[in-house]
């Protein structure tokens, strides 16, 4: 029984694809190759299982340091790849037994993947944030800091009026978050909102209002980059934040929504 | 009136958006596969129990320094 397993970053197009992974190395430093057929190959390298398999795998992923360091060179891998034509990113530790049943894997989804390489094709993902600080959302009443002794009726008064007005204010900011996202839409070929990331893994105190990702033709990203700026410009408690161009991740499952 | 953020709070943001991208992202495949972490739900989990950690990474993450 081998003691190595076979990582899968990406599929691509075969032609070229050796070019494509030259000098490249993997999550285990591995050089990177790829294992073909006629016209699909997929970017892979040999990783340990005592590291890579089952067991350990689940072990490493409570590791936060060997997660982030893997993430890194997972994407670095199908970063690197997809400078030079479309490519389909595959999900973080798919792991086969061999170079033949990632073969077979090609062979089965030919039509599925040559589809999604031609949808992805001159196209890439750009991520948008849109956060709300929940201050900045407050009407301001300066009046809250000499808050000396009052009676506790007048506390529950103003304080009945602050939750009420934050309630208010993040319905507007959900509002404009819509916004947003529809003006984004219109730019871009594909998009979808994901679930907020957690508020303790981002380390902000702001509430995320909108997590956007976007598949965008690559010569629109600039375009899409000035559409961003100019929704910041025109929302001024709401902060945005863009990310990528990232290699299309979130668009190399389904098909394309229209 | 959007805010400069401080480089390690980007690096921080850099390292969220990519986690959210690769574990969450890609095509998943299954079959004859030794694992796939293609369960969402375990992957979340383990983010979960991995937040703690997530500060003290940050403090040594300039040798990694991602650019996005």
């Amino acid at each position: 029984m081998s003691s190595e397993g076979i990582w899968v970053y990406a599929v691509v197009r075969a032609e070229h694809a050796d070019d494509r992974v030259t000098g490249l190395h993997g999550v285990a430093a591995e050089p990177i190759r790829v294992v073909a057929t006629d016209d699909l190959a997929a970017v892979v390298g040999a990783v340990g299982l005592d590291e890579f398999g089952h067991d350990a795998l689940h072990r490493n992923l409570e590791d936060l340091d060997w997660v982030a360091n893997t993430a890194r060179a997972h994407d670095a891998v199908i970063t690197a790849v997809a400078r030079f034509g479309p490519v389909i990113p595959v999900r973080m530790a798919t792991v086969y037994l061999d170079d033949a049943r990632v073969r077979k894997l090609l062979e089965d989804r030919r039509d599925d993947f040559g589809a999604t390489l031609c949808r992805l094709s001159g196209r890439d993902e750009l991520g948008v944030k849109v956060f709300a600080d929940p201050k900045a959302l407050l009407p301001q009443d300066g009046h809250q800091d000499d808050s000396g002794p009052q009676t506790g009726t007048a506390y529950l008064m103003r304080r009945k009026r602050a939750l009420a007005s934050r309630e208010e204010a993040y319905q507007v900011a959900a509002v404009e978050a819509d916004r947003i996202h529809s003006t984004l839409m219109r730019h871009a070929v594909d998009g979808k909102r994901r679930p907020p990331p957690d508020r303790s893994l981002t380390g902000k105190d702001e509430v995320t209002v909108l997590n956007g990702t976007y598949l965008v033709d690559s010569d629109a990203i600039e375009l899409f980059r000035e559409t961003v700026a100019a929704l910041a410009m025109s929302t001024g408690r709401l902060s945005l934040e863009l990310t990528g161009p990232w290699p299309p991740y979130s668009f190399a499952g389904e098909p394309i929504a229209e | 009136m959007t805010e400069a953020l401080p480089a390690q709070s980007d690096r921080r943001i850099a390292l969220v958006d990519l986690l959210d991208r690769v574990l969450a992202g890609g095509v998943v495949i299954s079959g004859d596969i030794v694992l796939s972490i293609a369960d969402v739900d375990m992957v979340v989990i383990s983010l979960r129990t991995l937040v703690s950690s997530v500060s003290s990474l940050m403090a040594d993450d300039d040798v990694i320094g991602g650019e996005r």
